[in-house]
C-alpha cells in the first residue's frame, strides 16, 4: 500500500523534494505544491477538537464508571457510543445547516464583540472555518476517548479505591488517584482520538470551508490534508496534480500511522502495568 | 464533582438527541415512495434516491462477502495459532489498519485499480470497502474467539478430535453470536462510509448492476446533495441522511438487544 502511493507520488517528491512540505504556494493550475497550509489546518483543527473533546471525554468516562449507578451508566454508554455510528457525512450535513449557522449568527459575533481584539476571533463569519471544523470533529471524538478512557478505568484494581478510600480520601480523591493509575492509559486514549480527529474526512470537507490558508483566525476557512482529497482528488488529471495529492495522502498516512502506535503502546503499557500490579 | 461529569454524559447525549430529532423533522417531509425509487433527476423536477440505494447495497453486499471470510479467517488465525512473531505482526498492523483514514484507501484503492481499469468502478468502491472491513472483523473475531474457555478446546482435543475439528466444530459455534454481532456493526459501519467512495465508485445517475461501471452511493449522493446550491437538495439530503440513519441505528440497536440477551 505504502509503495503503490511512494511510486505514484515520485514525481513530485522528485520536483520538489523536502520543500513540498513546508511551502505555502498552492497554485495547482500553475504546477505549484506546497502542502503547508494543509498540515498547519489538519494539526489545528485537530488540536481544536482535541482541547473540547478530551475534557468532555473524561468527564464522561468518570460519570460512567466511578460515579454513576449502573442502572443509569449502561444506557448511558450506549447512547453516547450511537454517536459514533453515525457517518462522518451525517455530521458535515448537520455542521452545514445547523452549526454553521449557529456559529455565524450566535457564537461568532459574541466572540467578536467581547474579545474582538484578539487575531484568534478576527475576520469574516461565514460559519465555515477551523472552528466549525474543530467542533464537529469533538462531537465525532468524543465517543473514541471515552470508551477508551472507560475500558482503562476499569481495569484499575478496586483494592486501589478500597485503599484510597480507607485511607480517608473522599470519593473525589480516590478518582484522583485512579485518574493518576490510569494516566498513561488515558495519553493512548487521547492520542488515539487526536489520529482519529487528524484522518477525519467528510465532515470536515464540508464545514472547514475549504481555502488554502494560513491565518490565526478560528472563523477564517481552511483546510485540511484530509479534505484536499476528498474535495480535489476526482479531478486531479494532471500528473503532477494527482501525484502531489498523493504525497499529502501519504504524509497523512504515515502521521496516523505513528500516531495510532503510539496510541497503542500507551494503552497495552496501562492493561500490562495493572495487570502485574494486581499480581504483585 | 459528580454534578460537572454528569453534565458531560448528558451534554454528549443532548448532542444525539439534537442531531437525530432533526434528520427525523427534516427528512420525514421529503420521503416518499417516489423518493424511494426513482433516480436523480434534474432539479426542480423530483427524483429520487433509488439507483443510490441500490448502489449501497450492492457495494455494501461485495464488500461483505469479500470482506467477512478474509477478516473471520484472520481472526481465527489470530486468536488460535497467533501467538508468535507473524501472528503479533498481524495484529499490530490490523489495529493501525483501523486507525488509517478511510480517505486513505479510497486512494490506495484509486492507484490500484481505477487508475489502470481507466475509469471508477462498483468494484473499486466495494473493494475499498471491504479493506476497511476486514481489520475491524478480524479484531473483533479474535477477541470473541479468546472469550471461549480454554477448557472447551481441551475436552475436544482430549477426547481425540484434531485441531482443525476443534476450532471449525467447538470454538466457532460457540464464538459464533460474537462474530455475527461484530460482522453486523462492520456492516453499518462501512455503509456510512464516504470518503472511500468519493473517487473509486465516483456516482452515477442511473441504476446500475454491473461493477465495471460507476456507482451510486447513498453518502455520495448526500455529500452532493448537502453541498449544491439548491434548497430542493438540501430536503434531499436530509430525506436519505434519515434513510441511511435509520439504517445504522437500527443494526447498532438491534445488535446491542441481542447481545444483552446473552449476558
Amino acid at each position: 500500500m505504502v509503495a503503490m502511493m511512494v511510486w505514484t507520488s515520485l514525481p513530485t517528491i522528485r520536483m520538489f523534494g523536502l520543500e513540498f512540505l513546508y511551502s505555502g504556494e498552492w497554485q495547482p493550475a500553475s504546477n505549484v505544491f506546497g502542502a503547508l497550509p494543509f498540515i498547519y489546518g489538519t494539526i489545528v483543527s485537530s488540536l481544536i477538537a482535541i482541547l473540547i473533546a478530551v475534557p468532555i471525554s473524561l468527564g464522561i468516562a468518570i460519570f460512567l464508571v466511578e460515579q454513576a449507578p449502573k442502572s443509569i451508566s449502561s444506557p448511558a454508554a450506549f447512547l453516547v457510543e450511537l454517536l459514533a455510528a453515525i457517518p462522518s457525512v451525517v455530521y458535515g450535513l448537520w455542521g452545514i445547516f445547523v452549526l454553521a449557522p449557529f456559529i455565524r449568527n450566535y457564537l461568532g459575533p459574541f466572540f467578536q464583540d467581547y474579545f474582538g481584539w484578539l487575531p484568534l476571533f478576527q475576520g469574516r463569519l461565514t460559519g465555515f472555518g477551523m472552528l466549525t471544523g474543530g467542533i464537529i470533529m469533538a462531537i465525532m471524538v468524543t465517543p473514541i476517548i471515552t470508551a477508551v478512557v472507560r475500558d482503562v478505568l476499569e481495569v484499575v484494581p478496586n483494592t486501589q479505591r478500597d485503599a484510597a478510600l480507607a485511607l480517608g480520601a473522599t470519593k473525589w480523591e480516590t478518582t484522583l488517584i485512579v485518574l493518576q493509575n490510569a494516566s498513561s492509559g488515558i495519553a493512548g486514549a487521547v492520542v488515539l482520538g487526536l489520529g482519529r480527529a487528524l484522518g477525519e474526512t467528510m465532515a470536515v470537507t464540508m464545514v472547514i470551508g475549504n481555502s488554502p490558508q494560513i491565518t490565526a483566525s478560528l472563523f477564517e476557512p481552511a483546510y485540511t490534508i484530509a479534505s484536499v482529497l476528498a474535495a480535489n482528488f476526482g479531478e486531479a488529471s494532471d500528473r503532477l496534480y494527482l501525484s502531489a495529492l498523493v504525497e499529502m495522502g501519504l504524509v497523512l498516512f504515515l502521521v496516523t500511522f505513528v500516531v495510532n502506535a503510539l496510541a497503542k503502546v500507551l494503552v497495552l503499557g496501562v492493561a500490562k502495568g495493572t495487570n502485574a500490579a494486581s499480581k504483585a | 464533582m459528580t454534578l460537572i461529569t454528569a453534565a458531560c454524559a448528558i451534554a454528549a447525549i443532548i448532542v444525539l438527541v439534537l442531531i437525530l430529532t432533526y434528520i427525523a423533522a427534516k427528512g420525514l417531509t421529503t420521503i416518499n415512495y417516489e423518493f424511494l425509487t426513482d433516480t436523480p433527476k434534474p432539479v426542480g423536477e423530483g427524483g429520487g434516491i433509488g439507483n443510490a440505494i441500490m448502489g449501497s447495497a450492492l457495494m455494501t453486499l461485495l464488500a461483505t462477502a469479500i470482506g467477512l471470510p478474509i477478516g473471520i479467517g484472520a481472526g481465527v488465525y489470530l486468536a488460535e495459532f497467533g501467538e508468535n512473531i507473524f501472528g503479533n505482526t498481524v495484529r499490530f498492523l490490523a489495529d493501525t489498519l483501523i486507525g488509517v483514514p478511510s480517505i486513505i484507501v479510497g486512494i490506495f484503492i484509486y492507484t490500484l485499480i481505477v487508475l489502470p481499469m481507466g475509469r471508477q468502478s462498483g468494484l473499486a468502491g466495494a473493494l475499498s470497502l471491504a479493506i476497511i472491513m476486514i481489520p475491524i472483523v478480524a479484531r473483533t473475531t479474535e477477541e470473541m474467539i479468546r472469550l471461549v474457555p480454554q477448557s472447551m478446546r481441551e475436552g475436544a482435543l482430549a477426547l481425540g478430535a484434531p485441531q482443525w475439528r476443534v476450532t471449525w466444530n467447538i470454538v466457532m459455534p460457540a464464538a459464533a453470536s460474537g462474530i455475527a454481532t461484530g460482522a453486523m456493526l462492520s456492516i453499518a459501519r462501512i455503509s456510512g462510509e464516504t470518503a472511500p467512495l468519493l473517487f473509486t465508485a465516483l456516482n452515477s445517475r442511473f441504476y446500475n448492476y454491473f461493477f465495471d461501471q460507476p456507482m451510486a452511493s447513498l453518502t455520495v449522493q448526500i455529500y452532493n446533495y448537502a453541498t449544491g446550491p439548491f434548497e430542493i437538495e438540501h430536503q434531499m439530503a436530509w430525506a436519505a441522511t434519515l434513510i441511511l440513519v435509520g439504517l445504522i441505528l437500527v443494526i447498532n440497536v438491534l445488535v446491542r438487544f441481542l447481545t444483552k440477551k446473552k449476558y
